[in-house]
């Protein structure tokens, strides 16, 4: 027998050379997106504005206070349950404007056209821009119209910068997080990511599952009624919670402790999840909210986000802690702790 | 959600946690198998609630990982060629081959698509009409007979443009080679519950039985493998060594037979190269010779290709439990997710990913006193 017995080779893989290209993941909003702004973004236009690295811009002109902001939507396909690009647009915009406290006022649209879209297409999704402008009490003052050859974009590409006013007192930044400051979630985490994803993929759950995207300005303004000492705000879009809390962990250079139990997920997205091998905390969120505010406030805040259609199920979630600065961790239904980490690139489904 | 928040009861957590103390008199060294259930002992962090005494050790069940390198140098030599449409589960895309992964290739035009299952690329390749659809089929005993069910789907639709490139892997002559191994530790396996589920168990009890090493089938929920460690600690404090099946919702001693038929019908037992491990023997599957018009080896001509894997991480040692991913040097310096250095950093499933992404910080200071 003994001749049978052998060891392991000792073999592995060498690492890959030096990022030379843009892969998918860059765009994921995770570490790899990180690394991009970090490494060619960051380096090209250094300013102490754009350092902060918020999801806006805050800037003073003559004693006022203007936040200002840009997005790209590239969503596939245009259109999904509970939304569309062209809503999408807006909502996505007028957040990253919220997040910083302020009432959005003007929007631009670009609209880069793959050759061959359908004109009835395009109408839709102009249509449905328009509205979704109008109920966010946003103007579309500015705009520009590019098409490019068939095979050049996915039929049809949005870019939307936005201008809002930030009140007096109002401060919120990625950095402001505190030891012991309290951490709010506004409701449902993972509909939009799921929505989109199902829609794409053609697979179909019993209930159906349904964007959240919706502008939350008004929810802000709700809370900044309450007090204006809110530290910071974040809607975890891309990347999901985990990701928002990560950014916020490493800018404030604090930990961050999330109780899992305590995170509303609507069943069907768990389920979806389940089958999937997807983790919510992952999930695109397009109509939710994370805030940082002092223990002291945080249930006055709280009770007036539930007052809202947009926070009725919104939810204590974690608290801003001392300890482990940079990372965030997660008390799971076992009552035992873990790391909840940037992922890398795209969340991948998992093989079996 | 019900059927699966009952095995997350922290309540009954606790008390299976409490028995397992009960039973414990010495230390014990435990290995699962699966990388899913490495995954759920991770995520979970259900170490940390464990006594000291046992000592859990993580298995070469993930199938991303034990992928072998040269399978992947002809996945993207494969995926690159314009002819071709190159369909994949999500996580093989990231794999480092030698030179580059699929990824890369997708970035450089190459048609990677990324499905759930092989049906989809089956009904790709319906709807692509003469174009190539390859499928890269990999895993364990638990995908293959879907594998084999799309072979015998386009035989009998008469798809002439689809086929698949086989790296099929096996569990039990993998648990074979570690427990002959002069360094083997683990004294008791959490068997595959998947695995299990279409195969049975009757394979493990002949290996129980030779080795006289304690074997339970094992879910892959909190409290599954709670109990599941119960189990064998009871077996290993009795001095008893048989299977046990924990997995029962799933498992049963003779498994899925019409799934063991149609993987017989397509498959046969071959050797197979493990990354990070080596070759070992009647461990894997390839398509049996009446079926070679949908092996895409054959039709690309590579079956002669082979890459060799330097020296350069400690991936086997992991991956047969000698050392925990912090012990390895470039744990999480120059190895991560974004740039892995072995494959089991790769896969969420892999050991080093799953140490990486939930324990980092429990696990830095484990390896500095370790």
């Amino acid at each position: 027998m003994k001749d049978r017995k052998r060891d392991f080779q000792l073999s592995c893989p060498l690492p890959l050379p030096a990022r030379d290209m843009v892969l998918l993941g860059h765009g994921s909003g995770g570490k790899l997106t990180a690394e991009l702004i970090r490494d060619v973004f960051l380096p090209a236009f250094s300013n102490p504005i754009l350092a902060r690295l918020d999801d806006q811009a805050v800037v003073s002109l003559n004693g006022l206070r203007l936040a200002f902001t840009t997005d790209s939507f590239v969503v596939s396909p245009l259109f999904f349950p509970g939304g569309d690009i062209g809503s999408l647009a807006v909502h996505g915009t007028v957040n990253d404007l919220a997040m910083g406290g302020a009432e959005p006022l003007f929007l631009s649209a670009a609209f880069i056209i793959e050759e061959g879209l359908s004109l009835e297409t395009l109408a839709r999704v102009v249509a449905s821009l328009r509205q979704a402008a109008t109920e966010a009490g946003v103007t579309v003052v500015t705009g520009d119209t590019k098409v490019v050859e068939r095979g050049s974009g996915d039929g049809l590409f949005i870019n939307t910068s936005g201008l809002g006013r930030v009140p007096d007192g109002v401060l919120l930044s990625a950095d402001q997080a505190r030891p012991g400051d309290q951490i709010l979630l506004s409701g449902t985490i993972g509909e939009h990511g799921i929505a989109v994803l199902a829609q794409r993929e053609g697979l179909e759950f019993d209930i159906p599952i349904v964007s959240d995207t919706a502008p939350l300005h008004t929810l802000v303004a709700t809370m900044l009624e309450v007090t204006r000492t809110i530290h910071c705000l974040r809607d975890p879009t891309r990347g999901g919670l985990s990701s928002a809390l990560n950014e916020i962990a490493a800018r404030s250079r604090v930990g961050i402790e999330m109780d899992e139990r305590a995170i509303p997920v609507r069943e069907e997205v768990k389920g979806a999840c389940e089958v999937l091998g997807l983790d919510p905390l992952y999930v695109a969120n397009e109509g939710k909210l994370i805030a940082i505010v002092e223990a002291s406030v945080a249930e006055a805040v709280l009770a007036a986000m539930r007052q809202h259609p947009l926070g009725r199920r919104a939810q204590l979630i974690g608290r801003v802690t001392d300890a482990h600065p940079g990372l965030v961790t997660l008390r799971t239904a076992l009552g035992t702790s873990r790391i909840v980490d940037m992922l890398s690139g795209d969340q991948l489904p998992r093989i079996c | 959600m019900k059927y699966i928040d009952e095995y997350r009861d922290e309540r009954i957590a606790r008390a299976l946690v409490a028995q397992i103390a009960r039973q414990v008199t010495r230390p014990w060294v435990l290995m699962e198998i699966c990388g899913g259930q490495t995954h759920t002992l991770m995520r979970y962090a259900i170490d940390e609630l464990l006594p000291p005494a046992i000592e859990l050790v993580h298995g070469p069940g993930c199938p991303v990982c034990v992928t072998p390198l040269e399978i992947v140098d002809k996945a993207i030599a494969i995926a690159s060629r314009p002819d071709v449409t190159f369909v994949s589960y999500g996580d093989m895309l990231r794999v480092p081959g030698s030179r580059s992964d699929l990824f890369r290739v997708k970035a450089s035009g190459g048609d990677v698509r990324v499905v759930y299952s092989p049906t989809d690329a089956l009904r790709l390749a319906r709807a692509q009409g003469e174009r190539r659809v390859v499928f890269f089929a990999i895993g364990f005993e638990t995908t293959a007979p879907a594998n084999a069910m799309a072979v015998w789907e386009a035989r009998q639709a008469g798809l002439k443009n689809f086929s698949l490139l086989v790296s099929h892997v096996l569990v039990p002559p993998a648990i074979r080679l570690l427990l002959e191994s002069p360094h083997n530790r683990v004294q008791g396996f959490i068997a595959p519950g998947h695995v299990c589920t279409v195969m049975g168990y009757r394979e493990y009890e002949a290996l129980s039985r030779e080795f006289r090493v304690p074997v339970v089938v094992g879910g892959f929920e909190p409290l599954d493998l709670l109990e599941a460690i119960a189990m064998l600690v009871a077996q290993l404090e009795e001095g008893r060594a048989e299977v046990e099946n924990q997995y029962v919702r799933s498992v049963t001693c003779e498994g899925n037979r019409p799934a063991q038929q149609v993987m017989e019908r397509i498959f046969e037992v071959c050797d197979r190269k493990w990354r990070g491990i080596g070759p070992i023997p009647q461990s894997g599957l390839r398509l049996r010779p009446e079926f070679t018009a949908y092996d895409a080896e054959k039709i690309f001509g590579l079956e002669d290709a082979s890459a060799e894997e330097p020296a350069e991480c400690i991936s086997a040692e992991v991956l047969q439990g000698l050392k925990k991913p912090v012990q390895c040097p470039a744990f999480g310096q120059r190895c991560t997710p974004e740039n892995p250095l072995g494959a089991p950093m790769v896969s969420a499933e892999g050991a080093c990913a799953a140490y990486y992404h939930y324990r980092r910080q429990a696990a830095a200071t484990q390896g500095r006193a370790a």
